[in-house]
């Protein structure tokens, strides 16, 4: 029997099937990002656990109203100075007697009400957590002469316990 | 005439499309890995979310609870009216279903998974705290104490802009 040549399969159609896959892709992507602000919550009130009491001085009251405005130790404010103000009192280490002793042991606690914006809330929040991060980075810097994602997960620990990031909500009214 | 056909046999040989399937496959691939189905199904709405700098990306989708907070779009203004809602998957909720859908969602995956689960909130910018504030209430209740509140990057400032 003479050998048959098999006839090769006409692939000009592969183009417009990949087209018709991809035209379908393009239209449902909707390229979401995913990006966030992660926080902890507290755990369910425990009757048999008392509060800790902290000191005045070593909390730095944030309160929003309704209308956005923002008081920080009584004082109006707007989100641009929040950082360094958060800065300012969580390096204070005892020169200002009003603020905080040390940062292992300064609070940041925000207020708000029903009313306040969520992106309000979002932008103070940030600009803490911004704080934060950039005096990490500058202990990390001292101590490891790296930036603060550059550490291992141990060095990482040791700059987060000088640097806690302790930042209180209470309930809104 | 013998200008034109003279051309013809000098003239340049058309391109060849051979390579036109792989570029499209390329494309293709690219657009198959960077889609994500969007989760929830049929939004209901409006969701416009802040901007943050500070942010971590979401790792694992899968254990990601979401929960949208917004204003109803135009189609359910006239049922639901012009304040604040919130949505998990398909449909309308209040605050108190928050902590059995979490429980739902939390049920559903492996045990070793169990401690990963995280919750995002999605919520418009304009939304005042109250809801939010209910939604973390109930959430503490039911020990799902991983929060994320959903933004975009980008600068702080591009929230006050009109």
């Amino acid at each position: 029997m003479a050998k048959r040549n098999l006839q090769e399969i006409n692939a000009g159609s592969m183009a417009d099937i990949a087209f018709l896959l991809l035209i379908f892709f393009l239209v449902t992507t909707t390229m979401e990002s995913n990006y966030g602000i992660r926080r902890k919550l507290p755990p369910p009130p425990d009757p048999s656990v008392e509060k800790p009491i902290l000191k005045m001085k070593n909390v730095l009251q944030i309160v929003i109203n309704g209308q956005d405005k923002m008081l920080i130790e009584e004082k109006p404010a707007t989100v641009k100075e929040v950082k360094k103000i958060a800065m300012d009192f969580i390096t204070n280490n005892g020169k200002d007697p009003r603020s905080s002793d040390n940062p292992q042991k300064a609070v940041i606690s925000i207020k708000e009400m029903r009313e306040t914006s969520y992106k309000e809330y979002i932008s103070v929040y940030n600009e803490l957590i911004a704080a934060y991060s950039v005096l990490r980075n500058k202990y990390a810097q001292k101590k490891f002469s790296k930036s603060f994602d550059q550490l291992t997960e141990e060095q990482q620990k040791t700059v987060s316990d000088f640097y806690p990031q302790k930042i209180a909500e209470s309930m809104t009214k | 005439m013998g200008k034109f056909s003279k051309k013809k046999e000098g003239g340049t040989p058309a391109i060849s499309t051979a390579s036109l399937p792989d570029i499209v496959f390329m494309l293709l691939f690219f657009f198959m890995v960077a889609t994500v189905m969007r989760e929830g199904g049929e939004k209901k709405l409006v969701v416009k979310m802040p901007t943050a700098d500070q942010v971590k990306k979401i790792e694992k989708k899968g254990l990601v609870a979401f929960i949208n907070v917004g204003q109803p779009i135009d189609k359910y203004k006239a049922k639901y009216g012009n304040e604040p809602r919130i949505q998990i998957e398909d449909a309308f909720a209040s605050a108190t279903d928050v902590g059995p859908y979490v429980l739902k969602f939390k049920a559903s995956k492996r045990d070793e998974e169990k401690g990963l689960i995280l919750t995002s909130i999605k919520a418009d910018g304009d939304v005042g705290m109250g809801i939010i504030s209910d939604i973390k209430e109930e959430l503490r209740k039911v020990n799902a104490l991983k929060v994320n509140y959903s933004t975009k990057r980008g600068a702080v400032s591009k929230n006050f802009e009109k």
